[in-house]
This record gives structure tokens, C-alpha cells and sequence, in this order.
């Protein structure tokens, strides 16, 4: 038995099955962003003045991103167009750009999570000889040290949860000796908040002796509400680009062979995954001032 | 179930009763991508504007957002031509938006006695 208005419009709504499917998996999409949000409007608002950060965000990137993304959902279009005239050549070429768009956009965005994950903040003990009471900036090395072996350890790069639990010196009897990052010392964590005005932050390499070492932390979702709401909002979003890059490769790639028993409902899966790609599209096109500008 | 199926359109493909132009498409498409090009310079200028508080830039910011938000979905996504079903689930869907998006600002004012604020 044949799906009814599977590919031909219904006469009384004047759309097919799938694009009424679409749009209320879409109007349920809203509410899911929707939601994140207003979260982010009553945390926003709620913070006392000075409080919420500005300037953490590589605002040249996130600008990238945004002309990334709408030049993809402009290649989406024009490989339903290029369906909707028949020629297929053409929407393989374009819908092989939005597919390298996205990756490209995926990329980017790894980059970002890449350098706040490896950002941290050292609050040093008390008596210190250092220039500030914390220390800020990327992770350079680490040296860890058995105190009974005198054994040494150097790590470039580690996970920075596991790191903490170093720091505070129960992995395999090895204690941090020192730690490097490419930083600069702060007096206290106002400094740390409005980065907008501070335009020449000279970084220099910096080695802080294990013993000087209070806590440390990097900048991800566990650093405070700014960053839970940056990366729950843009991880969730970039699944959606994930999510969407799998649909159009489907269609791209095997989903092709409808197009040899029946062009036009091809082109309307192409159409339905294009709608997606569209509201994807316009949750970054928030996203982005929300998160990078404001 | 025959009359559940329509008759397959006769001639040159069509979207909402508009015969589809390829080079139409393309050059719509290099407008829209200029209109968002102008929409992102004119948030990134807003938020480095000095003699404005932050409020103001803010509301800036995010009417130039919404406008963004609006030629994408009214030509990209076609909404200026959609059918009336679309309209109709679309007005729902901003109903409830906007109860969401209402009740949080409503509570945000709705501390129970005795909260310390800032």
C-alpha cells in the first residue's frame, strides 16, 4: 500500500505528509532552544552587576563560523533548486559544499572548545613569590615528580579534570612539581571578568612550583554559569549540525538511488533536510550575538 | 487510494504556483548572503560603539538579529510565500514561545520571603 501525499500535496493543505512533519519537529525544536534560552535570560539577568564574563570568546571565530554556516544554508537551497530543475549534477556539487561547510563549521568550533579547555586558572597559596594571586592562561607542560624515586614525568597536554586530582597529588605516588602556561598574573578575578577593554594582555611563559599551586581549573561548562550555558548551548547546537551533515551525506551519497525511480520525492527529502539546515542556521544566527557579542 | 494521490504537475517545475529559475535562485541567493553579511558587520560594529550603556547595545544587537533572522527564513526557508497550514503551526509555535519566554520573565521577580537579593 502506497503512503498517501507521500511526494504530491494534499489539496485541502496545498503541502506533502513530510513537510508538515518538518515544520512541527521544527516548532518542537524551538521550545527545545527555547528553553536553554530563557535559562539564559534569567541567569543573565540575575547576576549582579560586573559579574558575567565579556570578552571570553574569539569573536573573529564565532564571525567565521556565522558566514560558514550561511553560506551553507544558501548551498542547501541551491541543491533543492538544482533538484527542482532536474539537473543532478549540480546538486551534487552543492550539496557537497554544505557538507565540507559543515565540517568546516565543526572544526572551528573544536578549535574554540580546544583553547577554553586548555585555559586555566591557578589561585596560588598564600605567600607565593609570583606576581598576582592567580595565575591565567593556556597549559604549556607539567612536571610530576616521585617524591621517594625522584622520578620525573613531564605531560604537554592532559585531561583537565584528572589534572586537578594530580594537583592535589594522589596519581601513582607522583605529585605535580611545576606547572608552565603561557599566562600573565592577576591580583584577583575581577580582572579576569571583562577581558572588552583589556586589549595589549602581554603573555608570558610562566612556571608555578607544585607547593605554589591552590587550585586549578579550566575554562569549561564546570568553570561557572557563563560557560554551562556556552557550551550546553553550542554543544547542542553543533550536534544539530552533526545530525543534519549525516541526513544530507545520506542524500548525497546511498539516499541517491531514489533519484533514478523518483526525482520528485528525492527533491522533497532534499527540501524536508534543507528546512532543517535553515533552522539550524537561524539558532547560530542568535547564538552567536548572544554568546560573542553581549 | 487513487484519490488520495495527486496528479503529477505537467511542465516546467514549479514552487507555490512560481515556475523554479536556477540563475532567479542563484542571484536571490547572493542578495540574501550579502543581507546577512551587512547584519553581521552592523552587530559586531553595535557592540564595539562607544557612548552607548549596555542595554541599548544589547537591543541593538538583537534587533539587527531578529531582522538577520527574518530574511533567512523568509526567503531562504521560503515563509513569505508558505501555505496557510505552515502560518497556522507557526502561530502556535510562537504562542507558546512567548508563553515560555513570559513566564520566565515573570518569575524573575518571584523570590520567596526573606531571599537575599543583589
Amino acid at each position: 500500500m502506497e503512503i498517501p501525499y507521500a511526494v504530491y500535496p494534499r489539496p485541502d493543505t496545498g503541502i506533502y505528509n513530510a513537510k508538515v512533519g518538518i515544520w512541527l519537529f521544527l516548532a518542537s525544536e524551538v521550545m527545545l532552544f527555547g528553553a536553554l534560552f530563557s535559562a539564559y535570560v534569567l541567569i543573565r539577568v540575575g547576576t549582579p552587576p560586573g559579574e558575567w564574563p565579556h570578552g571570553w570568546q574569539n569573536v573573529t571565530l564565532g564571525t567565521l563560523n556565522t558566514l560558514v554556516l550561511a553560506l551553507s544554508a544558501i548551498t542547501t537551497l541551491m541543491a533543492w533548486v538544482a533538484c527542482k530543475v532536474r539537473q543532478f549534477g549540480k546538486f551534487k556539487f552543492f550539496h557537497g559544499c554544505t557538507l565540507l561547510l559543515a565540517l568546516t563549521f565543526l572544526c572551528i568550533k573544536g578549535f574554540e572548545y580546544d583553547d577554553h579547555l586548555t585555559h586555566y586558572e591557578i589561585h596560588l597559596t598564600a605567600g607565593s613569590n609570583a606576581g598576582g594571586s592567580i595565575a591565567d592562561g593556556h597549559f604549556e607542560s607539567a612536571i610530576y615528580m616521585n617524591p621517594e624515586t625522584k622520578g620525573q614525568v613531564e605531560k604537554k597536554s592532559f585531561c583537565g579534570m584528572s589534572f586537578a586530582t594530580v594537583a592535589g597529588g594522589v596519581t601513582n605516588n607522583y605529585q605535580l612539581a611545576s606547572v608552565s602556561i603561557d599566562g600573565r598574573y592577576v591580583n584577583n578575578e575581577e580582572q579576569l571578568i571583562d577581558l572588552r577593554a583589556q586589549k595589549d594582555i602581554k603573555e608570558t611563559e610562566i612556571k608555578i612550583p607544585g607547593s605554589e599551586v591552590k587550585d586549578m581549573q579550566s575554562y569549561g561548562p564546570w568553570h561557572n554559569d557563563y560557560l554551562a550555558l556556552y557550551f550546553t548551548m553550542t554543544a547542542l547546537h553543533a550536534l544539530h549540525i552533526l545530525g543534519g551533515s549525516i541526513v544530507i551525506g545520506y542524500l548525497w551519497g546511498p539516499g541517491r538511488r531514489l533519484w533514478k525511480v523518483d526525482p520528485e520525492h528525492f527533491t522533497n527529502r532534499v527540501e524536508v533536510s534543507g528546512l532543517f539546515w535553515h533552522f539550524v542556521d537561524l539558532v547560530w544566527i542568535f547564538l552567536f550575538p548572544v554568546l560573542y557579542l553581549t | 487510494m487513487d484519490e488520495l494521490k495527486t496528479a503529477k504537475p505537467a511542465g516546467e517545475p514549479e514552487v507555490h504556483g512560481h515556475a523554479v529559475d536556477f540563475n532567479n535562485y542563484l542571484r536571490r541567493c547572493a542578495y540574501v548572503f550579502v543581507a546577512v553579511l551587512c547584519a553581521v558587520s552592523l552587530m559586531l560594529v553595535a557592540s564595539y560603539l562607544p557612548h552607548f550603556d549596555w542595554p541599548a547595545k544589547v537591543a541593538m544587537i538583537l534587533v539587527v538579529a531578529c531582522t538577520n533572522a527574518f530574511v533567512v527564513a523568509g526567503f531562504l526557508m521560503h515563509l513569505i510565500s508558505e501555505k496557510k497550514m505552515i502560518y497556522t503551526l507557526l502561530a502556535f509555535t510562537v504562542f507558546f514561545f512567548a508563553g515560555l519566554i513570559g513566564l520566565t520573565v515573570w518569575a524573575m521577580q518571584d523570590f520567596p520571603a526573606g531571599t537575599v537579593t543583589h
